[in-house]
């Protein structure tokens, strides 16, 4: 039984630590982070086909910065507030996986 | 002609048909470790009972040239044949013919085997092995799929429906094996996906292999999918026959029973549940020391093992097991244990097979990812699925039962004909630890010690509540009993609730949390 024991591993149920196996799944998920919302990131994996800013401009409210092509459709991705854009972190027909870094704003 | 002449004729008809489509495609076929359509019917099937139909069935096709190609049988097997002595109607998609593509035809051939089926009311097995839809046939093989989706669900709960995936079965052909109650898959030979791999990677830039997508392991494993999972055909087919056996032929009745057995005298029940409520162990055992020949036939074995499902048999009579392992994930309820249980206690209810539950659970999994995978709407499937439930319906509490799991694992509450536990049991709103840090906060906070206060007061909240004494006291737990009387408690209370009568109100159907 000891060398079993160490093969398990504790989790936590409201202050209780229970030993047992754990999952694939439970052990490799992901870790919720707080959003940022000065970045804006690929919510669906595809190809950049346009970019329609640079470094240090600024942007109004519901301007383009830049066209993301994912399932056949041109998706049209928008400031969300008035600010500056920090830094483009994509060029041209890259193609990004999901949840990638695109556009930083000040 | 004579007669024995036109009899020859036919039985040379019947040797080219059964051919399929030739024989360098069935040298395709056993080449990439395939059994052929026939030869799986007739490994599944007992020996010689097999009666086939519609074998003589052209395909109707006239664009792109398909008027002048002969496709045998339209790519697919129908007929009729026993399992164990149990009719089953039963049909193959067969590769070497057009890939197994689905056409009209072939699609008419499979839903008057499932007419057939719910006719009889009797099983249906589908063994899948089929490139998808006849894309010459346009939109009459996409009406082959709607025919056979739907019979799927109107049969669903009124016959057993078995698919078996023994080759590809992609895009909306997977949908029909997902409506029917058991997938089987076999490694390297089943392949089931909505999108395949080329797709993705071109739409998406994601590169995966087929086997890692939608492969044998991924469905058994990742996606609950598949609930068995076999490394050969030939394995598998047991399986097939395995599961039959457990099952009745439709829901008007029950299992047949078989000679009853003792369980074996290894599996020593009063010694496999350690004491502390924190260390594990397999509950599997618990369940073997109860069934007959101490014998369990898991079902979704890979998949949320922190929930073990499954059929064994108490005194000949088969009985579904639904029981926490404390082995994984100390037990919880999470997204994932909560379908794969809740599905298992519809079947349970919808084929008149009683339920047993065995609880161990110090409640549900914590997490952002649960609560943003709504494990609050998974999480009530269980409930639902107990509470809707009217087969006759037995808990034993073997150690932790807190708080919302308490209720969900099939308590008094949501209608439990009978609930047992043992002396060790821990039924509470929470864990001791939990609980003294609530109810005790200002002892513990204002104490010169609070370390030791705290530990104080567990004790004393596990001494006055961590017992199954004060659900009994109240009548939700029936008796309290000695872990070896367990098989006994539950073979009786099965056989006394053998008239139980229990009806929903009048509704056209529920809206479960799906």
């Amino acid at each position: 039984m000891s060398e079993e024991k160490k093969r398990f591993k504790s989790l936590n149920i409201e202050g209780s630590k229970y030993y047992t196996y754990l999952t694939n799944k439970f052990e490799n998920r992901e870790k919720w982070e707080k959003p940022n919302e000065k970045t804006i990131k690929s919510y669906i994996p595809g190809k950049i086909v346009k970019i329609d800013v640079k470094e240090g401009q600024k942007v109004k409210n519901g301007d383009t910065l830049f066209i993301l092509e994912a399932m056949k459709m041109k998706n049209k991705i928008v400031a969300p507030f008035n600010g500056t854009i920090l830094k483009v972190h994509v060029k041209k027909n890259e193609n990004v996986p999901k949840n990638k870094l695109i556009v930083e704003f000040k | 002609m004579s007669l024995k002449r036109k009899t020859v004729d036919l039985i040379k008809r019947r040797e080219k048909i059964a051919l399929g489509g030739g024989e360098k495609a069935i040298q395709k076929q056993v080449s990439l470790g395939k059994m052929t359509a026939r030869e799986r019917i007739i490994a599944i099937l007992d020996k010689d009972t097999f009666h086939e139909y519609d074998m003589f069935i052209e395909h109707e096709a006239r664009d792109f040239d398909m008027d002048k190609k002969v496709l045998h049988g339209d790519g697919v097997i129908i007929g009729t044949g026993k399992v164990f002595d149990a009719p089953i109607c039963i049909y193959a998609q067969d590769f070497t013919v057009a890939g197994g593509s689905l056409g009209l035809m072939h699609a008419r051939k499979i839903t008057k085997i499932m007419d057939h089926a719910m006719k009889m009311r009797v099983p249906l097995i589908g063994i899948n092995d089929s490139g998808g839809a006849r894309v010459q046939e346009g939109v009459n093989s996409l009406a082959g799929y709607g025919e056979i989706f739907y019979r799927n669900t109107l049969a669903s709960g009124v016959i057993p429906q078995l698919s078996v995936i023994l080759g590809p079965c992609a895009g909306g052909a997977v949908y029909s094996p997902a409506l029917t109650d058991f997938v089987f898959v076999v490694d390297k030979i089943s392949k089931m996906f909505i999108t395949g791999p080329e797709v993705i990677k071109t739409v998406l830039g994601e590169e995966i292999s087929m086997e890692e997508l939608g492969g044998a392991k991924t469905h058994s494993e990742i996606t609950g999918n598949a609930h068995f999972y076999a490394d050969s055909e030939k394995e598998c087919f047991e399986q097939i026959k395995e599961l039959i056996n457990y099952i009745p032929w439709n829901n008007n009745q029950k299992a047949i029973a078989i000679k009853p057995k003792e369980p074996k005298k290894s599996f020593k029940i009063d010694e496999i549940v350690p004491s502390d409520p924190k260390q594990p162990y397999d509950v599997k055992n618990v369940i073997r020391a109860v069934t007959d020949n101490s014998d369990f036939f898991e079902i979704h074995e890979k998949w949320a093992k922190n929930i073990v499902i499954g059929f064994g048999r108490l005194k000949g009579e088969t009985v579904g097991f639904v029981a926490n392992q404390p082995f994984v994930l100390a037990g919880v309820l999470d997204v994932d244990s909560s379908d794969k249980s809740a599905r298992f206690i519809r079947y349970c209810d919808a084929f008149n097979i009683p339920i047993v539950t065995f609880v161990d659970l110090p409640g549900y999994l914590p997490g952002v990812d649960q609560e943003h995978a709504g494990v609050i709407r998974h999480g009530a499937k269980v409930l639902y699925a107990y509470s809707e439930a009217t087969v006759p319906k037995i808990s034993v509490i073997l150690r932790k039962a807190y708080g919302g799991g308490y209720i969900a694992m099939n308590s008094r509450h949501l209608r439990a004909d009978f609930v047992f536990a043992w002396p060790g049991a821990e039924i509470a709103v929470m864990g001791p630890e939990g609980a003294a840090n609530i109810i005790f906060r200002k002892e513990i906070a204002d104490a010169d010690n609070p370390d030791e206060m705290r530990k104080k007061k567990i004790k004393e909240y596990k001494h006055k509540f961590a017992n199954p004494y004060v659900a009994a006291s109240k009548g939700y737990v029936d008796s309290v009993i000695e872990p070896k009387e367990t098989r006994q408690f539950i073979v009786h209370s099965i056989e006394v609730s053998i008239n139980k009568s229990s009806s929903m109100p009048k509704k056209k159907h529920g809206i479960p949390p799906f």
